[in-house]
């Protein structure tokens, strides 16, 4: 065990692992936090804070963090390049790990175009390999990256994510050995709808050994409506979702496609549960996170073992 | 070379307001490449200028003159027997130009009369198109000859961020995903190999962060 976290005792474990996620809120107030952890807390092993995702500005993932562990949860902390350069990573590693935060995400970030604050400076000192890099040179060598030595030691298990539907896709299996060969320990996938694609690219993994230097969650998210099957399929770039599940969804009454939608999940996480190389999911309910328990029990994954 | 774009009349014309007597110069360099601040470019400025203001009932004596490049010293000088005739200057030299002259002659103000934009190529006639930011430590070794600084809009070194779809960036579907662009070349010339090994974090004490950088070569100077 690197670290504390409980999500890398399962992990470590063989059991296969739970995960899920939930946005911080736009403003200081803590209770729309507790809220959202309350109804996932006890169907996941671990919980990801988002780090001011699509760039649109939030309360941290630092903060939200801390506020689920409270609460007696394993927090995920997000972290991404794209607003921080290496003093203040460093800094916030240290911070985290001195409040009892062990898991950690590493990610470059939405570009801040996306956002509401559009006529930002991104800061990109570093990507998100290095962040990797960075995380585990303080963790296993107790220094900076500076060269200083540190007065204690972020413990902290690594992850990062995968996106198999971007493009290039024959470098995607190659932008993940590069984030295991710097360290990453678990890997979050985007969402996968198209099943056929993310198997490719499990062959590939596989091919290269991957899976056994690596934790791989893949990564669900329930679709409420076609709405929202569109919107991702056509306005979210490195999204792959195929025509005939949209179609599937188009096919049910208007007000039972949320249901349909919750069944994909629970299918996709069925097969996934079967596949070589996966150890656990990662269920990304976005503001839905009232269906992380129903998909979790739907699936066959409670309940979670207890700390 | 350096590319500009002339800014927005009505901007000029509030730089000079309270002006009736301008020297407007130019650049042969880059800027004339570009057609931002050449001889064109001064001559085509002064008429607009002078239009603007004789409609405004103030009527404004301009100077054209266009030196050889406004970043060495020795052009510079061609315009000290006259510039103090003037009560201002505006310079349609990129950012460079425009700082040398006001340094030169501090008895006058001076005025940028373009935008400095980037380093960049003319891919075809009227468009130009950056490909370098200057970060004064060069990896295009590492990337096929397309630099990942410039080219990706995160500045990634290690490959395309999830964003990359269709060969297109995340950030707009008019802009090429610079890591499919150093994919594809490589992968023509056989080296994808090369995509394997991690590019370190970068050092970026060579790139704009440390104050103006500086240049010294013994075996030239006098």
């Amino acid at each position: 065990m690197t670290s504390k976290s409980n999500l890398e005792r399962i992990l470590e474990k063989g059991d296969f692992a739970v995960t899920s996620e939930c946005g911080p809120p736009r403003g200081a107030d803590p209770e729309i936090i507790r809220k959202k952890g309350k109804l996932i807390k006890s169907s996941v092993d671990a919980i990801n804070v988002t780090d001011n995702q699509t760039s649109m500005v939030r309360m941290s993932s630092f903060s939200s963090c801390i506020i689920l562990k409270e609460m007696g949860m394993n927090p995920v902390l997000q972290m991404v390049t794209r607003d921080r350069n290496r003093i203040a990573i460093q800094s916030d590693i240290l911070g985290a790990a001195a409040l009892g935060i062990n898991n950690i995400l590493c990610l470059s970030g939405d570009h801040q175009k996306f956002g509401d604050h559009d006529t930002a400076k991104n800061v990109y000192d570093m990507d998100s390999i290095h962040l990797i890099q960075t995380v585990k040179y303080m963790r296993d060598e107790g220094k900076f990256l500076g060269g200083d030595e540190l007065k204690g030691i972020p413990k902290f298990f690594i992850g990062a994510a995968a996106n198999p539907f971007a493009d290039p896709f024959e470098f995607r299996v190659v932008r993940l050995a590069k984030k295991v060969a710097a360290g990453a320990q678990f890997i979050q996938t985007q969402c996968i709808y198209n099943l056929d694609r993310f198997k490719i690219w499990m062959e590939q993994v596989r091919e290269r050994g991957l899976h056994e230097k690596v934790h791989i969650l893949g990564g669900v998210t329930p679709i409420k409506s076609l709405g929202m099957a569109k919107y991702m399929k056509n306005m979210v770039p490195g999204m792959d979702v195929p025509d005939e599940l949209i179609a599937r969804i188009k096919g049910v009454d208007k007000e039972k496609r949320a249901e349909e939608g919750i069944k994909i999940c629970v299918e996709t996480i069925q097969q996934l549960k079967e596949m070589e190389g996966i150890h656990g999911v990662h269920i990304m309910a976005i503001e839905w996170e009232e269906m992380v328990a129903e998909i979790a029990k739907e699936a066959g994954l409670l309940p979670r073992p207890s700390e | 070379m350096i590319i500009g774009e002339g800014k927005p009349i009505k901007d000029i014309l509030v730089m000079i307001k309270n002006y009736s007597k301008i020297l407007l110069i130019g650049c042969r360099g880059c800027v004339t490449v570009c057609s931002a601040g050449g001889e064109k470019e001064v001559g085509i400025l002064a008429s607009v200028l002078s239009l603007a203001r004789k409609k405004e009932g103030k009527e404004i004596e301009i100077r054209e003159v266009t030196l050889e490049r406004q970043c060495d010293p020795e052009y510079l000088e061609e315009i000290r027997s006259f510039v103090e005739d003037y009560e201002a200057v505006i310079s349609i030299a990129c950012g460079a130009g425009v700082q040398f002259m006001a340094e030169k002659y501090r008895k006058i103000p001076i005025y940028p009369g373009i935008n400095t934009n980037f380093i960049g190529v003319t891919e075809e006639q009227g468009i130009w198109v950056e490909r370098c930011q200057a970060c004064g430590n060069c990896k295009l070794h590492l990337t096929g000859g397309i630099c990942p600084i410039t080219k990706c809009s995160k500045s990634l070194l290690n490959g395309p961020c999830g964003g990359s779809a269709d060969g297109k960036c995340e950030v707009n579907p008019e802009v090429e995903c610079g890591w499919q662009l150093i994919y594809d070349l490589l992968k023509e010339q056989g080296k994808l190999d090369t995509l394997e090994v991690i590019i370190p974090i970068n050092d970026w004490s060579t790139s704009r962060d440390g104050g103006p950088r500086k240049i010294v070569r013994e075996d030239l100077k006098l």
